[in-house]
């Protein structure tokens, strides 16, 4: 193609234009633009659920946002009289597994709410109102720096109205006792920005995350094995779980001995892909991306940041597993409940136990 | 070879800046170096090869950095003028001549559709950056036209790349001949500018218009001497037949047909409070040229057709594909800018994984179609799923009002010349002067963006309708939602441009991806602007909606176009076509079952001498062991394993995939329909299935549309789904979209001899459609044609054979109870259903023996319907533990697979009658395999009676045996039989993800 734009001259740079005015308030000072909450978790009806449905439209949902996901399923759920565990789902730019994210807190009992990453970063929502934060997988950004980059980036540099980046107000939240989770993508934001590991405390990236050895994406489901000495409340009395990855990004690298060594021995290579027999394998494709130490999973030394490339949150019901029909065959009674909730109940339920252990105390941070 | 990922900025920042952005956002503190102003490589490398984009290309790379460099700065970055440009270089060891290298380059490592290369001796590294800027180039030309000549009309149609033949070049002279008092009353002038011949171009283009399926038809059938005419292929066969199936629904109480043919996608109701939206449809001219842009695009795009449905701003809920390509390792001569098959396929792969996983929506199955006439325009067939609420803040969704004085908001991506001409274009055949600004590269997160707005903001009741833009851009978005209006102006000065030197016309027409129009009442504006801004996505307010009849298009005040509506859409004169159908001269082969030993053998009499070199015995015969027949069909190009294609597609992103394309303990059990649950709070979900028969139309166009039609009915009723409109008021929506792709079809003595039969057959497979919905009762919602699928080069052409792709969704009441097709435990009694015909013609088994055959597969309506309706009620009663129906490789072929999910056997015993190869191999229509628990025996065979042949049984020891009178016909391991298809060809070229070495 010869044909070139006719053009004005190349040597100067074009001015930087402001496109974005600030917030944009009405007369009041009130913002205009309502909280973005996600419409529902993809279901269009408004039909409520034979069964647990008409129990659990109790007086706080009744409050709640009507643009909250529907609560219920024909599914076991976690009783609802404790105080509801709530949690932060981010979305946005190319995020786009919130929506089972949100509906895993929602089987297990807890309360999520999708918000716009704008909403957060521009000081409309605050995280401190939850006690979970959760990156969910997708292409942020396209990953086109590298998965998850210009998202951590985004956390580490972008500054609110007060001068303080989302990175302070996240190490302030898990100061305060709280947990954040990121799956795939969001796992991979986790480690660009340095939350995972964080060996040394200071959250500057010492691993990282890189194309799988296959170098090529890929849906295949896995086996993980649980690191016994890990002390992530997230895997909590779990031993082993199958799990579907879908990335093309996902194999660990830690480069130098101490920083290997030291992730083993304090145990926060929480995850193992195993061979069908259960022992932690590099073979393809039981390790579908060739992570060092057979890695599929990191917590930071605190075990409060969990992050995973597998998705727990694509296996909440049995009948997402590939073997469904045949294992129903087997046996008719099987639960219809999914490895991967188990991981959302975990956590679920250790909120609750702070909250009734320390009520107060914990809440005063946060507000 | 070394790479190196080079970045350009064009942006004001203090060196110490620059270094600090770099080695913090763009490098991998892990794994990168960092260099400033310096080409860095190894002291041993000798040349480069530099891949840069041209401009206005989508450069996703370059603006992610330019986020980056604005969060890094923590400055508020002008988002939409690209100041950072991304690009890759690679060193190379040896020395190479710069023809090689350019050759490299444009081979491997980029398109030279969409790329810049520099290339050259590593001493002498030449950079390249596109120019950045704004505004537009505002001249408008008047093309002369009262007076012209045939000769000059034809010239001027050609020349101008307008895709009109003579009759309606004359129309359009003719239009402003009578006009010319009337345009200078106005103040225009008499002659048509160049923007105006654009937009009547546009839509009178095949693509928009469908002027062959409106066309008149006069067909005669040479073998009979019967002749009939046919008033519109698509008001006949398609828009009546389904006005006929919704007199029959409504008439029993079935009312979920909401929306047919008249918007973007077709839309059926699920239940009181949501509605399924479904559109299929093709990308194939520009996936020939750039495979990756053009299936990007048509993914994208396809996405977009729901999205923007009624109001707008469906959830979208999976796509599916269907691809059709020559055969991957032809080594043939390829033509002047023929891209070899493989080539496409992969780029095409890479389209479909990057459009559909970067949007968050899952593929949840497919199909790859191999036949060497998809060797010039490769088929490349795209479908998406979607769900909505029935009201959207109040309003009907489905509906799409406009009044005048509404704003047209135009929201998305930016206007280059990208895709000028695509809709004219893709209504040619292709050459080798096929222009390059016809393709367009999509990008999947500019569309996210605006897919998150477009929901929230219909949610939020800002908009009141909007469409895509496609094919044709604004020209054809506009064009047809004025028409709700009545009318339209357009302020093209206020359109955001990717870089200068855009003409009006150019942004009229351009086809710039990302895009959507949409009508907004003047009091939603605030809102909805104050929305976009918090979403990141860029709207700009380009006119407004009017009612008095016209079209007016303008630019900084002055008209530049003022079109008539009603010429517009209603002016193009009807075309007239010739069909004439003779059937074709085919003879069956011969085919023996013979015994060496205990062995038995296939031996097949060719009747095609040009494989006598395959003729291993005395008496040309061509002879393999049964067992052998089996292996190689597995292996085989149309029946061996997609895993590592599949595997590259995300089919389960949403968590609400019940049934993927592989299924079983092994990953590796091959799937009838996928199966998808619309949220997590209830169990109803729908069905997916596609079918596709090209093969069988070389024999009867009839038969092939037929067949394919019920390939994709049997395949919803494999995993448990049932017939509509078996009961009053059930409820089981089905919607089904129809995607004829055939070879330039209208007679021309020189160019297109054989046109009148092409046009025959095409009029054959849609009798066979109506004939097909009539019997079933399965409504189309929605379909698209694509006419020219034909590439010319150096004096050959390459044509499609007819095809017709029938994409169909049905509802499924509760997921839980679909069945997959894989066998599920020992003891397990295996049935065939339905009945068994000697129709090898086209089949799989001839094909391997380079036959065709003559006795083509016909579809029995009345008792495919009755065995469908029969399964439906058994699968209510659980009866049914797998089932997988039966089709390319028959019998034979299904047992095999249905071993594949467990490492299962199965002890089958053929039937006397019918010769074992055709009872192993026919393709006969309407039968399944299934298997039944040993307690639901007698139950079961009551409930089917003759309908039910019971085979045999499954077994623990992994062992295919089949038999007949005792005899053993077929001994394999399951496991060897997996081995073959699973190691077929499609899995040897895409190759498995094994780890490769570390670079």
């Amino acid at each position: 193609m010869d044909e070139q734009p006719k053009l004005p001259d190349l040597n100067t740079p074009p001015r930087p234009q402001l496109d974005h005015g600030g917030p944009i308030t009405d007369a009041n000072g009130n913002l205009i633009v309502l909280g973005f909450k996600s419409v529902d978790a993809g279901h269009e009806t408004t039909e409520p659920l034979k069964g647990h449905a008409a129990e659990q439209t109790g007086a706080e949902h009744a409050e709640a946002d009507e643009e909250q996901p529907q609560e219920g399923s024909s599914q076991q759920l976690a009783t609802t009289n404790q105080s509801s565990v709530k949690a932060l789902i981010l979305t946005g730019f190319g995020i786009n597994c919130e929506e089972e994210f949100a509906a895993a807190y929602q089987l297990a009992g807890a309360e999520p709410t999708i918000v716009h990453l704008n909403q957060v970063l521009h000081g409309h929502v605050s995280i401190h109102d939850y006690d979970i934060l959760n990156f969910p997988g997708g292409f942020s950004f396209g990953d086109d720096l590298g998965s998850g980059v210009v998202l951590a980036n985004k956390l580490r540099y972008r500054k609110n109205a007060a001068g303080r980046t989302l990175l302070d107000e996240i190490k302030q939240f898990v100061a305060n006792g709280k947990f954040v989770m990121g799956i795939c993508n969001g796992f991979q934001v986790l480690v660009k920005l340095g939350l995972l590991p964080n060996l040394s405390g200071d959250v500057t990236p010492e691993v990282t995350l890189t194309h799988n050895a296959s170098g090529r994406y890929e849906d295949r489901w896995v086996r993980l094995k649980v690191n016994p000495k890990s002390n992530s409340p997230f895997l909590k009395g779990i031993d082993t779980l199958e799990v579907p990855v879908r990335h093309g990004e996902g194999r660990l690298i830690i480069k130098g001995e101490e920083t290997l060594a030291e992730i083993e021995t304090r145990a926060l290579n929480c995850l193992a892909y195993t061979d069908f027999d259960g022992s932690p394998t590099d073979v393809y494709p039981h390790n579908p991306n060739g992570a060092d130490l057979n890695c599929a999973g990191l917590t930071d030394t605190t075990g409060q940041v969990f992050g995973l490339m597998p998705h727990p949150e694509a296996f909440l019901s049995l009948y997402n597993h590939p073997d469904w029909a045949r294992r129903k065959r087997l046996n008719p009674g099987l639960s219809e409940e999914g490895d991967g909730l188990r991981l959302f109940r975990n956590i679920v339920e250790r909120v609750q136990g702070q909250a009734a252990a320390v009520p107060q105390e914990a809440r005063q941070f946060s507000s | 070879m070394q790479s190196t990922a080079l970045y350009t900025v064009r942006y004001p920042v203090t060196g110490e800046q620059l270094r600090d952005f770099a080695t913090h956002c763009l490098q991998d503190p892990v794994l990168h170096d960092v260099a400033l102003d310096e080409f860095r490589h190894g002291a041993d490398y000798k040349s480069y090869i530099l891949v840069a984009k041209l401009p206005g290309v989508t450069d996703d790379e370059g603006i992610s950095a330019q986020n980056a460099l604005g969060d890094f700065l923590n400055q508020p970055l002008d988002t939409h003028t690209q100041h950072i440009f991304s690009k890759r270089l690679y060193f190379l060891e040896h020395e190479l001549p710069e023809s090689s290298l350019r050759q490299l380059a444009e081979e491997l490592l980029g398109n030279k559709m969409i790329n810049r290369f520099e290339v050259g001796p590593i001493a002498q590294i030449r950079d390249y950056t596109p120019r950045p800027g704004g505004g537009a180039e505002s001249i408008t030309d008047t093309v002369r036209l009262v007076g012209l000549s045939d000769e000059e009309l034809v010239k001027l149609s050609k020349d101008n790349l307008y895709a009109l033949n003579l009759e309606e070049m004359r129309a359009v002279r003719d239009h402003y001949t009578s006009m010319a008092e009337e345009r200078r009353a106005a103040g225009l002038p008499p002659d048509p500018t160049d923007c105006e011949l654009e937009i009547i171009a546009q839509t009178w283009s095949e693509h928009c218009k469908h002027k062959e399926f409106s066309a008149v038809i006069k067909y005669r059938d040479a073998d009979t001497g019967e002749e009939f005419e046919v008033d519109s292929l698509f008001k006949t066969y398609i828009k009546n037949a389904t006005a006929e199936v919704d007199r029959q629904l409504r008439a029993n109480g079935n009312d979920w047909l909401i929306k047919v043919f008249s918007d973007n996608a077709g839309a059926v109701r699920i239940n009181p409070e949501s509605l399924f939206v479904w559109k299929v449809e093709t990308h194939n001219s520009p996936s020939a040229i750039d495979p990756y842009g053009g299936a990007i695009t048509g993914i994208l795009g396809n996405n977009r057709d729901p999205l923007a449905t009624g109001i707008g701003g469906a959830k979208l809920l999976f796509n599916t594909n269907v691809l059709c390509f020559g055969n991957p390792e032809f080594n043939g001569t390829l033509l002047s800018n023929q891209l070899h098959p493989r080539r496409i396929f992969e780029g095409v792969r890479k389209g479909i994984e990057d459009g559909g996983n970067k949007s968050g929506v899952p593929t949840v199955n497919g199909a790859i179609v191999f036949d060497d006439r998809y060797a010039g325009k490769p088929l490349v067939y795209c479908g998406t799923g979607a769900v909505m609420p029935m009201q959207l803040a109040g309003l009907d969704s489905w509906e799409k009002n406009i009044d005048a004085q509404d704003r047209i908001i135009m929201a998305g991506g930016r206007v280059g010349k990208d895709g000028i001409h695509g809709a004219t274009f893709s209504s040619i055949e292709l050459d080798e002067t096929s222009p390059a600004t016809a393709v367009q590269i999509g990008s999947p997160i500019t569309q996210k963006l605006a897919m998150d707005f477009l929901i929230l903001a219909t949610r939020r009741g800002l908009i009141k309708c909007s469409t895509d833009n496609g094919a044709g851009g604004l020209s054809s978005s506009i064009g047809e939602l004025a028409t709700i209006s009545g009318g339209a102006v357009v302020e093209l000065e206020k359109v955001p441009l990717k870089y200068p030197g855009l003409r009006p016309w150019e942004i009229f027409v351009s086809e710039s991806q990302e895009r959507f129009s949409l009508a907004v009442e003047p009091s939603k504006m605030t809102e909805l602007m104050a929305l976009g801004q918090e979403m990141e996505v860029e709207l700009t307010d380009i006119g407004y909606f009017t009612s008095d009849g016209s079209l007016d298009v303008r630019f900084d005040g002055e008209s530049v176009a003022r079109l008539d509506m009603e010429f517009l859409h209603n002016g193009v004169p009807r075309k007239v076509l010739e069909a004439e159908w003779q059937k074709p001269a085919a003879q069956e082969p011969k085919v023996e079952l013979r015994w060496e030993g205990r062995d038995a053998i296939f031996c097949v009499s060719p009747l095609n001498d040009s494989l006598k070199h395959y003729q291993q015995t005395e008496d040309a015969k061509y002879c393999v062991s049964t067992t052998d027949v089996l292996s190689r069909l597995l292996g085989s190009l149309n029946i061996c394993s997609r895993e590592s294609v599949i595997r590259q597609y995300d089919h389960e992103v949403k968590g609400r995939t019940i049934i993927k394309p592989l299924m079983g303990a092994t990953g590796q059990a091959p799937q009838d329909a996928a199966v998808v649950r619309f949220n997590f709070e209830s169990w109803e979900g729908v069905a997916v299935s596609n079918g596709i028969l090209p093969r069988f139309g070389d024999l009867d166009a009839y038969d092939m549309s037929a067949g394919a039609f019920d390939e994709a009915v049997r395949q919803i009723v494999a995993v448990g789904g049932k017939l509509p409109n078996l009961s009053y008021g059930d409820g089981n929506f089905w919607s089904v979209n129809d995607n004829f792709c055939v070879p330039d079809s209208v007679y021309d003595p020189a160019t297109n001899p054989d046109g009148k039969l092409k046009l025959a057959k095409l009029v054959r497979m849609c009798q066979a459609l109506r004939d097909a919905t009539a019997a079933y009762c399965i409504p189309l919602t929605s379909g698209k044609d694509s006419m020219k699928n034909d590439f010319k080069a150096d004096g050959v052409k390459i044509s499609v054979p007819p095809t017709v792709l029938y994409s169909m969704t049905a509802k499924i009441e509760d997921v839980r109870r679909t069945i997959t097709s894989d066998f599920k435990q020992a003891d397990d009694v295996v049935y065939l259903l339905g009945e068994t015909y000697d129709e090898l013609g086209g089949s799989e088994f001839y094909q391997l023996f380079g036959e065709l055959g003559a006795n083509v597969p016909k579809v029995r309506f009345e008792e495919a319907k009755a065995l469908y309706t029969l399964m439906g009620q058994a699968n209510d009663q659980g009866l049914i533990q797998s089932c997988h129906d039966l089709s390319d490789g028959g019998l034979a072929v299904a047992l095999a697979e249905a071993t594949f999910g467990h490492g299962f056997g199965a002890e089958v015993e053929l039937p006397e009658g019918l010769p074992v190869h055709v009872q192993l191999f026919s393709e006969s229509h309407s039968r399944f395999v299934a298997t039944v628990a040993p307690e639901d025996v007698v139950a079961f065979e009551q409930h089917f009676g003759t309908r039910a042949t019971r085979l045999g049984w499954v077994t623990q020891n992994g062992q295919l045996h089949v038999r007949q009178s005792g005899k053993t016909i077929i001994s394999a391991s399951t496991a060897a039989l997996r081995y073959e298809w699973t190691n077929g060809p499609v899995n040897r070229i895409i190759g498995f993800g094994q780890h490769e070495t570390v670079q």
